[in-house]
């Protein structure tokens, strides 16, 4: 029971990291009818600049100012590239920012290499918070939980209380007749675009010293971000907020709870062959939990797009 | 409507007949194929080539998706992957592959990777655009991770590898040579991409373009869009998977690597490359691609970084690939304007092309101080050998880079203006 409470707040740390990619994800797609399949890239970015500027201000600045560069870019990136793009149509739109994500990826090698970078968490806040039943939770997990709160608290507050956010949501709806009352929309459209990338500059500055800062980081993570979205359902806030919950939990109780293939299917009544590895069933003996911990949310987005096409909340003509 | 109906039975006879005219580009493609070893008779050369006729296949099958059916995939490399692990395992097969000519192996591969598409397209095909496109990168991403699980059929992580030469001699020959396999690529290049051509020209083609431009309207039409999809897909399944077959005949071994994320995001940028607008784009495409690859990777490490550039470039700037961009020649040639672009083309590409290979320079002088080994400071870079810690080099470039994009750009207005001018028919005509 005790390992239970241990592995929420785990997958509920992986759950809300994902969270703050995909609700940046979904936002843009929900405007902009746009995959910004470069989305993980921003959060490989945002680490790598916090890195940076870790090594010359500490990391409490390079939470500040990462986020904000990675926005800019984004910004740049919406400005420059893809509205450029989208006269061609969503498809290309797509394949640019596919292109993009291969560009940074190349880029990022480009200037701090292939190896790993020495990006690590501020000793404030190393050591353990509590424990439950000789579990250590670092005090780590709980600054990431907290700051991502405060961030969705923000962000929810400005989404649903501001004039700004009234704004963003009606141009979500009708951008013709926001644009015909005389707001920019294209600069809506911008401010969106940064807003999100800049959302997972700070998944990236807050998850780069735990699940380390390489090149790969951004393809570890690019396609569950695609699966936790498209789980929620494309362009729903709500459902990216309980498609990241789900997926983070999901993966976390496979990995923490060996739960056999052998002892389910011996349970039901089949008996192992003997010997096992000359049996063409040999893979399906032996599968243990956590080896497929990684392809589940893969199997739930494929049973989902069967299932109910639309995702859990999402709109039914999305 | 006398009109129409008149239009339409004259294009369905030139449709029928098979004329010289028509018969020719294959004819051609085909001469160029058997007379290639005769002119690069080196072995590498032979292996660059294999490997590109492998890819044509796989990026043509990716354009009867894409190009032809308006579906974003980014999950294709599966269908080409599963082909060829299935025939490794028929090369493994002792008893089958004794009585099995070579030759004959891609079939097996393309109807797996058919049987394979059957299953997914069954639900992925009911959408286009953005859905279809998640759906592909699910299952991609979730069959390639199953090869590390499902040890049986993909061998894990260091796959499986078998040996082509075990096969039943086809008429003595027994592929244990590297121009043997290249005239067996290059005998199914030609039959998959005719086949791919030909389905192109199938009333089930023509819809796929259909539903490509105007799902609705091909709804409203009688045709059900996903049908149409589906069937597309599933052919593309199956050249796919010959690909796949090929490329287990040539390299004798796969892995997961040819069913990973990069290889079918590579297939993209190839046929992006190439030109999703025309047949023979993803051919341009496959060539340019694999000499990039195997070319400019001997020269530089920065060649993924040139390839990602190029590819947001031609996203952003020339939409049409490569073939678009030979094919806006056209109505100039047509008009008999050609020539008039000669000049500005010097002009101005010439000056472009100098400031992007200065460009490179400077970035490869740039990576060299950042990256080389502590000590090691000097470089060859266009034949010259010099120092990074040199600031003449720097600027060198610098000031090239500068200079060409000066000139280029000072020059460019002409370029349009004569293009205008190249494209308008004035009448006057020498």
């Amino acid at each position: 029971m005790d390992l239970v409470l241990v592995n929420l707040i785990d997958g509920l740390v992986t759950g809300l990291l994902l969270f703050m990619l995909s609700a940046g994800l979904t936002l843009i797609f929900s405007m902009m009818g746009v995959l910004n399949f470069a989305h993980a890239s921003f959060y490989m970015l945002g680490a790598y600049f916090a890195y940076q500027i870790s090594i010359f201000l500490g990391f409490w600045m390079g939470l500040l100012i990462a986020p904000l560069v990675v926005g800019v870019i984004g910004a740049g990136v919406e400005r420059y590239g893809l509205r450029r793009v989208h006269q061609y149509g969503h498809v290309p739109e797509l394949i640019f920012t596919f292109g993009l994500a291969l560009l940074i990826e190349e880029v990022v090698q480009f200037i701090w290499g292939k190896d790993q970078m020495p990006y690590e968490i501020p000793g404030i806040l190393e050591g353990a918070a509590f424990a439950i039943a000789g579990n250590t939770i670092p005090l780590y997990k709980v600054f990431m939980i907290f700051l991502s709160l405060l961030i969705f608290g923000g962000l929810l507050y400005v989404l649903t209380k501001t004039r700004v956010g009234m704004i963003i949501q009606a141009a979500l709806s009708y951008p013709k007749t926001v644009e015909a009352l005389g707001h920019n929309v294209p600069l809506v459209f911008m401010g969106v675009f940064g807003v999100g990338t800049a959302l997972a500059g700070v998944a990236g500055v807050i998850a780069g010293p735990v699940l380390s800062t390489f090149p790969g980081m951004a393809v570890v993570l690019g396609s569950i971000v695609f699966v936790t979205i498209v789980i929620g359902g494309l362009g729903s806030l709500f459902g990216a907020l309980v498609a990241s919950l789900i997926i983070g939990w999901l993966t976390t109780f496979a990995k923490a709870y060996d739960v056999r293939m052998e002892d389910i299917l011996t349970g039901i009544g089949f008996t192992k062959p003997d010997p096992i590895w000359d049996s063409a069933w040999q893979d399906l003996w032996t599968l243990t939990s956590p080896q497929i911990a990684d392809i589940l949310p893969y199997l739930l987005m494929v049973l989902i797009l069967i299932f109910r096409p639309y995702g859990l909340f999402g709109k039914r003509d999305a | 409507m006398t009109d129409t109906t008149h239009n339409t039975h004259s294009d369905v006879l030139a449709g029928s007949g098979l004329t010289l005219a028509k018969a020719l580009p294959w004819l051609i493609a085909s001469a160029f194929l058997l007379v290639m070893p005769f002119v690069f008779t080196s072995n590498s050369a032979i292996t660059i080539m294999n490997q590109m006729a492998i890819t044509i296949i796989f990026a043509l099958s990716y354009n009867m998706l894409l190009g032809q059916g308006g579906m974003l995939s980014f999950g294709h490399a599966v269908y080409m992957g599963v082909g060829g692990f299935l025939c490794v395992h028929i090369m493994n097969w002792d008893q089958f592959f004794g009585t099995l000519p070579l030759p004959v192996l891609p079939i097996f591969g393309g109807l797996f990777g058919m049987g394979l598409a059957l299953i997914v397209g069954s639900f992925s095909t009911r959408r286009a655009g953005t859905v279809f496109a998640m759906i592909s990168l699910g299952v991609g991403e979730l069959i390639a991770a199953c090869s590390v699980i499902i040890v049986v059929f993909f061998g894990g992580e260091e796959g499986i590898s078998g040996d082509r030469t075990y096969g039943l001699p086809f008429f003595g020959i027994e592929f244990l040579q590297q121009i043997e396999v290249y005239y067996l690529t290059a005998f199914w290049l030609v039959l998959s991409a005719l086949g791919m051509f030909l389905f192109s020209r199938t009333p089930v083609g023509r819809m796929a373009n259909a539903v490509r431009d105007n799902p609705e309207r091909a709804e409203f039409l009688g045709y059900s869009a996903r049908w149409v999809r589906f069937y597309s897909f599933v052919a593309s399944g199956f050249f796919a998977g010959i690909a796949g077959g090929l490329f287990a005949i040539n390299y004798e071994i796969l892995t997961e690597e040819n069913l990973n994320l990069a290889t079918s995001g590579s297939i993209l940028l190839v046929t992006f490359l190439g030109g999703v607008g025309f047949f023979f784009g993803p051919v341009i495409g496959a060539i340019v691609f694999t000499l990039l690859q195997t070319v400019l990777s001997l020269q530089t490490e920065l060649w993924a970084l040139y390839v990602g550039a190029l590819f947001v470039a031609t996203v952003m700037f020339f939409p049409g690939g490569l073939a678009g961009v030979l094919m806006m020649h056209t109505p100039p040639l047509v008009l008999g304007k050609l020539h008039l672009l000669v000049k500005p083309y010097i002009k101005t590409l010439l000056p472009a092309a100098i400031c992007i290979l200065a460009t490179a320079g400077f970035i490869e002088i740039l990576f060299h101080a950042r990256h080389a080994a502590i000590g090691d400071d000097q470089m060859t870079l266009f034949w010259m050998t010099f120092s990074h810690a040199n600031p003449v080099p720097w600027i060198a470039f610098g000031a090239v880079a500068l200079g060409g994009f000066w000139l280029a750009r000072r020059n460019a207005p002409e370029l349009v203006e004569t293009w205008h001018e190249a494209n308008t028919d004035t009448g006057a005509r020498p």
